[in-house]
């Protein structure tokens, strides 16, 4: 059974009024612009008319690939960089220009930043001194925060003492014993390893329901944003390309970006051969595929390249390739990796991958090398635009 | 819209946050006043003075001084002393750091603290030793050679003494480099088939080349520089340092002192913000202090042995100097009579007590301040952005490179007058302490503000903390350890001064250092021995407490001291 970190009733202090959750346009982020210049006098634009409103109490993941703005976004929103063009405001008010230590928005840094002179507890009650907080309202919000993080007996240790995945938890108690109603979290978990990771973001998620508290992530694992998010906000090249809830962005990639970068789907060429009120054919290779066209790009027309998503568990590796198979590929490496074998297949001109779920004493593992019959389920495709 | 807009955008942006903190506007502000008022005011009033005449500019002191051949001398002088110390100190400096850090040679602990123990040593104190050996009456030169000469006096003795006092910078910096190195580049080239010596040539010196350029840059600075070795044993070998300050005090011909500070200043300057430059982008390897893998040595036992002998050789010259100065404490007339003796003790003790408890006294004073005011210009040029940003780090380094003997003249001109008035007082040498040594400060808060991730300050301030309350909560615990080595090192440099000091002592307020040259000069060396061994004395206690109370380790001390 996975360990039970976070202590409920200690939370439950900490927890949020919440007659006002889920109020509207809580933060917004109006055409938000952050401009670099970069050590050649080149200009960097690091984030490009970012719009977004976030409601009360929900848990709003950025996400992109590596140097797509994510970051500065967030510091702008903490206030350690001001935007080139654009507003922020926070339940109504304007706080482009309020200095970072008056915004009341604490942060865990990728880093976790701890206070290497303090101790755990000093590194807990820091924010609470700068309130003027008195001694014994501190030493009990410390020790609540420390229980609910499940740190306690570490207070007196620094933070060199401790196990990456506790300082992690201090990052997070730190944050927490402010009662902030809105928190900002840049990757947190990107130093801990991939088990550790997991757990910590369940619990992560536990406290931000638990307390009712805002929170705005960024990360670049996509497994990450679908687990934790009620909103995710996808951005590339310091812009938004799409938003809306973790099913949808799955589900509904408006864009190969997406596409690919949440569902690491499969592209195919192809080309549209029919188009029939809503019916669209599209053919790749010597097969045939018929979407509606709900799932086509708007007024696509026949004789147009396209690009045709396939995600990797819509595809069945269907035994050997017999006379009758539609399509077949041949195995290029074939990982078994516990639930699921990874196929790299051969198919066309390129290589695509399929994932296939493995069941106790029913399991097939391909070897490479070998020709198989394919099956592509056909909810799952989307075409494109090539 | 274009970059140059973008980057003012920035700038204004960044500015507008300076500014909703007033305790950080007006810390920006009073240091800027006061790196004006006292540093670029006093070498503003030397320059004006040098360039007037009957109350009109004019560059006539300056015609006048390259018509006569002595001065043209002093300058020609200054620069061949400067080039031939900078060449052999670089070469000590670096066979040491070489066999330390590379070499592989036995008792490494030994020969590093011998490499660095005269950095300590008050900058007189070798060239009393030299008189005491190779004088009229010295040890060896009279003693076992049965020489009458003085020829030690002038370029010979200058170079030896200057040799040994300077070659501990030179191997400070080159030391940090090799260790920068990482070994396994020397491994892997040995391994691709280059023997040891090719590995020297095409790698390890390629590697260091900047950190030698440097090394001898800063060396031939602080040689231009140095007042106490050419005041003594000089002889008629003149100098710049030399000539100005015997023009300006002792022929009170003001403006031609100035304009020889001038003259030494204005290549001193630019040697030193070249050496800056070429450290700061073509140095390879980075000086982050320890390397975490020590590398295979690279030498064989025969280069070992010869690098052992090197070594030891200048130790015995450096151990020779200490001991020659410990001996002539107690000897009751060097050279004529060896018999042993407490006397120059209780002279000095009569003589110099009072001098000696005021240059404490003072250097205490003037350290606290020296280490929190270049803690907080590292702090502000580090991590704020605000217009003069580059302005404040030039100018607070700026008095790093300006030699003391500029400075001096520079104080005595600016500040003996209305409305001022402080000649002779205690605040104007504090002043001076505080102004000569605030860089060795912000070198040392700088290299440890590097060492920290800013986030960790970003998220004091994330978590409601102003600047003013994070540099105290955060920062300056911290870099204590940097904060410490620099008020150490400030301590040394204050108590070890002369060239500035010289000029602004009084009969109320005089330093030890320039008691020890008035006793050389009419030759009491007894008792300039005695009080060059007890100041060595109090150096090296107010070091080791320092180290005791604070944990610091030796070469964090010394590394401030470059
Ligand atoms: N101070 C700066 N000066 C110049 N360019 C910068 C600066 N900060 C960020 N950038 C640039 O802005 C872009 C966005 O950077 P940002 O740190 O926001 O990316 P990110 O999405 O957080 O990436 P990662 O996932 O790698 O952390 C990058 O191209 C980066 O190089
Ligand atoms: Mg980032």
């Amino acid at each position: 059974m996975e360990q039970q970190t976070i202590d409920r009733s200690a939370a439950a202090e900490f927890a949020a009024d919440p007659k006002d959750s889920r109020k509207p346009d809580y933060l917004v982020l109006k055409d938000i612009v952050k401009d670099f210049v970069d050590g050649s006098g080149g200009i960097v634009r690091a984030v490009n008319s970012v719009s977004l409103s976030v409601s009360k109490g929900e848990f709003v993941t950025l996400l992109g690939p590596s140097g797509c703005g994510k970051t500065t976004t967030l510091r702008m929103i903490a206030g350690f960089e001001s935007p080139n063009g654009g507003t922020i405001h926070l339940d109504g008010k304007d706080i482009t220009q309020v200095p970072p230590f008056q915004r009341n928005m604490p942060m865990v840094f990728q880093s976790y930043a701890l206070f290497p002179h303090l101790t755990i507890f000093d590194n807990i009650a820091y924010g609470l001194k700068l309130r003027g907080v008195s001694r014994e309202e501190m030493r009990h919000d410390v020790a609540v925060a420390s229980q609910m993080v499940n740190l306690v007996g570490l207070e007196k240790r620094y933070p060199g003492e401790l196990s990456g995945g506790q300082q992690q938890r201090v990052a997070l108690a730190r944050a927490l014993v402010l009662k902030p109603d809105i928190i900002l979290f840049d990757e947190p978990l990107s130093n801990l390893d991939a088990k550790l990771r997991i757990q910590t973001r369940t619990e992560i998620k536990r406290v931000q329901q638990l307390l009712g508290i805002t929170a705005l992530y960024v990360t670049h694992d996509q497994s990450e944003a679908l687990s934790l998010s009620d909103q995710i906000v996808i951005m590339n090249k310091g812009e938004i390309v799409q938003q809306g809830p973790p099913e949808e962005i799955y589900n509904e990639p408006k864009t190969p970006f997406v596409s690919d970068f949440i569902g690491n789907a499969n592209f195919l060429d192809g080309e549209v051969v029919d188009v029939q009120n809503d019916k669209v054919t599209i053919s790749v290779d010597r097969a045939k595929f018929v979407l509606p066209a709900s799932r086509c790009p708007r007024d696509i027309a026949s004789g147009e390249a396209v690009l045709l998503s396939v995600k990797p568990e819509a595809i069945r590796v269907t035994g050997s390739a017999g006379a009758g198979a539609e399509l077949t590929g041949k195995i290029d490496v074939s990982a078994f990796v516990g639930p699921i074998t990874e196929y790299k297949i051969v198919f066309g001109d390129g290589i695509i991958t399929a994932l296939q779920p493995n069941r106790p004493g029913k399991t097939h593992v391909h070897r490479s090398g070998e020709e198989v019959a394919l099956e592509f389920e056909m909810e799952s495709l989307r075409a494109y635009r090539a | 819209m274009s970059s140059q807009a973008i980057a003012r955008a920035r700038r204004r942006a960044d500015f507008a946050q300076v500014l909703r903190e007033p305790v950080v506007v007006i810390t920006i502000l009073a240091i800027f006043a006061m790196l004006a008022l006292f540093i670029i005011y006093p070498i503003y009033a030397v320059f004006r003075l040098s360039l007037t005449q009957d109350g009109g500019f004019s560059t006539a002191v300056y015609q006048d001084l390259f018509s006569r051949v002595r001065y043209v001398r002093s300058i020609t002088n200054s620069i061949l002393l400067g080039t031939v110390v900078a060449t052999l100190a670089t070469i000590v400096g670096f066979v040491f750091a070489f066999a330390i850090y590379r070499g592989g040679i036995r008792f490494r602990g030994f020969f590093q603290t011998m490499a660095i123990l005269p950095i300590i040593s008050p900058p007189f104190m070798f060239a009393l030793s030299v008189i005491l050996l190779f004088g009229r009456n010295g040890l060896i030169t009279a003693r076992l050679l049965g020489l009458d000469t003085s020829g030690i006096y002038g370029l010979p003795g200058l170079v030896l003494v200057q040799t040994i006092n300077l070659f501990p910078i030179a191997y400070l910096t080159l030391s940090g480099i090799l260790q920068g190195i990482d070994p396994d580049v020397e491994t892997c080239a040995m391994n691709l088939g280059a023997s040891r010596f090719t590995v020297f040539r095409t790698i390890t010196l390629p590697l260091a080349k900047p950190g030698i350029l440097a090394a001898w840059l800063v060396v031939f600075v602080s040689s231009m520089t140095d007042f106490g070795n050419p005041i003594m044993i000089g002889g008629s070998f003149d100098v710049l340092s030399v000539q100005a300050y015997l023009e300006f005090t002792g022929m009170g011909n003001l403006p031609r002192g100035a304009a020889l500070a001038v003259l030494l200043l204005i290549p001193t300057v630019m040697v030193y913000f070249l050496q800056k430059y070429i450290m700061g982008r073509g140095s390879y390897a980075t000086i982050t202090g320890k390397s975490s893998k020590r590398g295979k040595p690279n030498s064989s036992p025969a280069l070992r042995a010869l690098l052992t002998v090197f070594c030891l050789g200048i130790t015995v010259i450096v151990v020779l100097f200490y001991g020659t100065i410990i001996v002539g404490s107690f000897v009751r007339l060097w050279g004529v009579d060896w018999s042993f003796t407490l006397r120059h003790f209780n002279y000095s003790w009569d003589v110099g007590l009072s001098t000696l408890r005021n240059t404490i006294f003072l250097a205490l004073i003037a350290t606290p301040i020296t280490a929190l005011m270049g803690t907080a210009i590292a702090f502000l040029v580090m991590r704020k952005r605000f217009p003069g940003r580059n302005a404040m780090s030039l100018l607070a380094m700026l008095s790093y490179a300006i030699p003391g003997t500029a400075i001096g003249i520079g104080y005595v001109l600016a500040f003996n007058v209305a409305p001022f008035r402080w000649s002779g007082t205690a605040f104007i040498l504090v002043t001076a302490y505080v102004f000569r040594h605030v860089p060795i400060a912000v070198e040392s808060g700088i290299a440890a503000l590097k060492q920290i991730s800013p986030e960790i300050e970003e998220s004091s301030t994330n978590l409601g903390a102003s600047s003013a309350r994070t540099f105290q909560n955060v920062t300056l615990p911290l870099i204590k350890p940097a904060f410490f080595a620099g008020a150490t090192f400030s301590f040394v440099r204050s108590m070890t001064a002369i060239s500035a000091i010289i000029f602004l002592v009084s009969a109320r307020w005089n330093h030890v250092t320039v008691l020890i040259l008035a006793q050389t000069e009419i030759m009491r060396l007894g008792v300039a021995s005695v009080m060059s061994f007890i100041l060595i004395l109090i150096i090296m206690a107010v070091i080791g407490i320092m180290m005791k109370l604070t944990g610091l380790k030796r070469d964090q001390v010394f590394s401030s001291g470059q």
